[in-house]
């Protein structure tokens, strides 16, 4: 019962070839790692994945459910793509700055209201009243976020591994069944990191989610992926269940390099 | 310098009045623009000529009474806008910011060039509407009514936008646009409706601007709007471009530099249009981020 899978997915920029034939396949309900060395085409894949880029070759095929017939949505538009149901995070920062932590979260929840520009202008109460709602959800998610006492702030203004945090809750108030995380770990001190651990497995249950992740911090990778993709110059290299990838030499080799032998 | 009775003033803080929220109608549709797009909307000064136009053959030409004529130009303004938007910008999303600079002032001259081979360059009397243009004495000040409803048609209007921008849906994903594009496309949010509707608001307050300034200077011509068009600009620049209350307090003190430098210095007055861009040079000496912008403060 796959949730995401891509097809053969390519993307070239000009004679780069960024990704290179990436075939992978999440199931329902999974925690699944992307990893790889700087410039192997995580992040790339990602954008695909979200529409921010258009495959050059190949196809990204999505079913929110995880169901049997799966639809493509190689080359839909973002935000087309976010309301179908993936949600992601940036691997440096993008909150909206300037805008209090309940704006961000609430702006995601943007595609949710329905009453448009003339029920706003005429005041008709339906409109107050989806508004009320709007931000009652909101704060009640970010209460399950534990961000609930920060609502009023700024956002750049929070501690950094809170900001990660509002990140992903602002990507929950898109109602996601996919959640892409690009690098939640970067930067992190350890204790964070080991509650961002703990926090990923938790949201994942809670909101009925299927997760993938980049991350370069192996300890995180290795605690809390169910299954890896090891992706080097573009290439998946390698790919299987942590203990696998461990002990895998392609791998060893990609991310310590190999003696050149003369 | 001549002595000045207390009833010039009151008659020039009037005419100031009126001048700067002409200017500030105008002068929202280029910072809105600018904080969505970072573009320099020069087109415009061109969508405040046509929609004098539209006003003028819907009067003239469709023989509709004063008050439908103008809602039509208004609405056919905002469409007007999204057109251009669709047509010149839009294309130019992933292109780097230059083109859609000169992009718009592509569609600048095309619209000028347009109206002379459409209306020809002969000029054109506005329709008069006899409501606004009467004229009233208060406390010996003589004002034609069209400078009561000039700041009180603006402040409405200004009113219902920043409710708009600050409160609604469509606002709320103006703001979020208006940070980081990407970002908001990957929040769900449409990026080019939300484009659409600011281009749509611009041009329609351009066009209740337009139509007041042809009723209080009830002249047509091809080039009208560009004069105006770049003290707008100014006065947007003034405030602090991007930001809508700066837009409207850059328009207002522009209207009383104008009015008032030509009260106290009769002398100058010939040299009235050259005070708009005095005051441009200071503000980006002094205050490039103009009044009420938003420090740009550079990460490190």
């Amino acid at each position: 019962m796959s949730v995401l899978t891509t097809k053969g997915a390519t993307m070239r920029f000009g004679g780069v070839v960024a990704v290179d034939d990436l075939n992978i396949e999440v199931e329902r309900g999974e925690i699944v790692a992307l990893i790889g060395p700087n410039g192997a085409g995580k992040t790339t894949a990602f954008n695909m994945i979200t529409g921010v880029y258009t495959p050059t070759e190949g196809d990204v095929l999505f079913n929110k459910d995880g169901g049997k017939d799966m639809r493509t949505i190689t080359g839909k538009r973002p935000d087309l793509i976010t309301k179908m149901g993936i949600a992601r995070t940036f691997q440096n920062i993008r909150l909206f700055g300037e805008m209090t932590v309940l704006d961000n979260v609430m702006i995601a929840q943007h595609l949710h209201i329905k009453s448009g520009l003339f029920g706003a202008v005429i005041g008709w109460p339906r409109y107050y009243k989806e508004e009320r709602r709007m931000k009652d959800g909101a704060l009640a998610l970010l209460e399950r976020v534990g961000l609930l006492e920060e609502a009023y702030e700024l956002s750049t203004s929070l501690p950094y591994g809170k900001q990660r945090r509002l990140e992903i809750a602002r990507a929950l108030a898109t109602e996601p069944s996919l959640l892409l995380l690009d690098e939640p770990a970067a930067g992190m001190n350890p204790t964070e990191t080991l509650e961002l651990t703990e926090f990923v497995r938790q949201i994942r249950d809670e909101f009925d989610l299927t997760v993938l992740l980049i991350e370069h911090h192996m300890q995180i990778v290795m605690d809390i992926s169910d299954r890896i993709y090891v992706l080097d110059f573009g290439k998946t290299i390698a790919r299987g269940t942590p203990e696998e990838i461990q002990n895998n030499e392609r791998v060893i080799e990609a991310y310590l390099g190999v003696a050149d032998v003369d | 310098m001549s002595a000045i009775t207390s009833d010039m003033l009151l008659q020039s803080l009037a005419n100031a009045i009126t001048l700067g929220s002409l200017y500030a109608l105008v002068a929202i549709g280029y910072t809105m623009v600018y904080g969505i797009l970072r573009l320099i909307n020069f087109a415009h000064g061109e969508i405040f000529m046509m929609s004098m136009y539209f006003a003028f053959y819907f009067v003239t030409a469709a023989m509709l009474p004063w008050y439908l004529a103008f809602l039509f130009a208004i609405a056919c303004t905002g469409i007007l806008g999204i057109i251009i938007e669709r047509a010149a910008y839009r294309p130019l999303r992933e292109a780097p910011r230059i083109s859609l600079l000169i992009s718009s002032i592509g569609v600048s001259y095309l619209l000028q060039n347009l109206a002379v081979v459409l209306f020809s360059g002969i000029q054109k009397q506005f329709p008069p509407v006899a409501m606004f243009q009467d004229v009233i004495t208060i406390a010996n000040v003589r004002i034609q009514k069209l400078s009561i409803y000039v700041p009180l048609i603006t402040a409405v209007l200004v009113i219902v936008l920043l409710y708009l921008v600050n409160k609604t849906k469509i606002g709320m994903a103006m703001r979020a646009s208006s940070k980081d594009f990407e970002t908001s496309r990957l929040m769900g949010i449409n990026v080019n409706r939300v484009i659409a509707v600011t281009f749509c608001i611009g041009s329609v307050l351009a066009a209740v601007g337009a139509i007041m300034w042809g009723l209080k200077y009830p002249k047509i011509e091809p080039y009208v709007g560009t004069l105006p068009g770049l003290k707008c600009f100014i006065a947007a620049v003034i405030g602090g471009i991007g930001n809508i209350k700066g837009a409207v307090i850059g328009a207002l003190l522009l209207g009383f530099i104008e009015i008032f430098i030509v009260l106290f210095f009769p002398a100058l007055s010939g040299y009235k249009d050259a005070f708009a861009f005095v005051a441009l040079i200071v503000i980006l000496l002094v205050r490039p981020s103009g009044l009420v912008g938003e420090k740009i403060a550079n990460k490190v």
